[in-house]
C-alpha cells in the first residue's frame, strides 16, 4: 500500500522536500513511517519520536495506517 | 457563530470585534499576539508563519469547540495569520464574547494556551543580522540550523 507523507518547517528543510510517497506493508504503523523517513538522506536530524498525525488528527506511533492515509511528521509547534 | 480560520491577509481586528459583539453579550475579551522585536537576546525584524493548513484549521476548531463547552454561552472568533509578518503585525487574534466577563476572559486564556500547545503552525524568525531560524518553543536546539 502507499501512503502520503507530509513534512513541515525544519523537517522539510532537513529532507529537502515537503511531501513524499512511501510503499509500506499492510498493517504498518505510523512509527514505521518515521523509521523509513529517518533512513533517507537528511532524515537522521528528525527525532526518533516526533509528533505525528494521520489524516489531520494527532496519532500515536502505534496507530495502524491504511493505504491512502496522509501521515504528517510534525516539528515542535510554534503558533501564536 | 463561533469559528476559527487561517488567513494570509492582515487580521481585521475591528471586524472581529464587531462580529463577536451582540446585544445580549455584555463582555468582549480580545487577545492579540503580535510580532516582537526581539527573542532570546536577538533582534528580530520579521517572522514567516507556515502551517499544516487543513490540520491547523481542524485543531483550532476543536479548541474552540472545547472552550464553548467549558464556558457555556461563550462565542469565540479565532484567526491566525500565515505568511511573512513584520514587527508589530498581528499573528493571532482571539475574540470571546459572553453575557458576563469571567467566561469571556477565561475562554480567551484557554484558547491561546491550547493553540500554542497543539496547533501545527511554525515560525521562522528573521534577525537584523540577516540570519533566520525555525523557532522551537520546546527549548531543544533547532534540529536544522539555517
Amino acid at each position: 500500500m502507499t501512503v502520503r507523507v507530509l513534512l513541515f518547517a525544519s523537517y522539510a528543510d532537513a529532507l529537502g522536500q515537503s511531501e513524499l510517497t512511501l510503499d509500506l506493508a499492510e498493517g504498518s504503523r505510523v512509527a514505521d513511517v518515521v523509521t523509513r523517513v529517518r533512513e533517507m538522506a537528511g532524515g537522521r536530524t528528525l527525532p526518533p519520536s516526533p509528533l505525528l498525525a494521520v489524516n489531520a488528527t494527532y496519532a500515536s506511533p502505534g496507530a495502524v495506517i491504511r493505504g491512502g492515509d496522509e501521515v504528517a511528521i510534525i516539528p515542535p509547534v510554534a503558533g501564536g | 457563530m463561533s469559528a476559527a480560520r487561517l488567513t494570509s491577509e492582515p487580521v481585521d481586528v475591528a471586524t472581529l470585534i464587531r462580529d463577536v459583539t451582540a446585544d445580549d453579550r455584555g463582555a468582549v475579551s480580545l487577545f492579540l499576539g503580535t510580532v516582537r522585536n526581539s527573542n532570546e537576546g536577538r533582534d528580530v525584524n520579521g517572522i514567516d508563519y507556515s502551517a499544516y493548513d487543513a490540520m491547523a484549521v481542524a485543531e483550532m476548531n476543536r479548541i474552540v469547540d472545547e472552550a464553548t463547552q467549558r464556558f457555556e454561552g461563550v462565542t469565540i472568533l479565532l484567526t491566525h495569520r500565515t505568511g511573512t509578518l513584520r514587527v508589530g503585525d498581528v499573528s493571532v487574534a482571539i475574540a470571546c464574547a459572553h453575557a458576563h466577563r469571567s467566561p469571556a476572559l477565561d475562554a480567551n486564556r484557554y484558547v491561546i494556551e491550547q493553540l500554542k500547545r497543539r496547533v501545527p503552525i511554525w515560525k521562522r524568525e528573521h534577525y537584523l543580522d540577516g540570519t533566520s531560524e525555525w523557532v522551537d518553543p520546546s527549548g531543544r536546539p533547532a534540529e536544522v540550523a539555517q
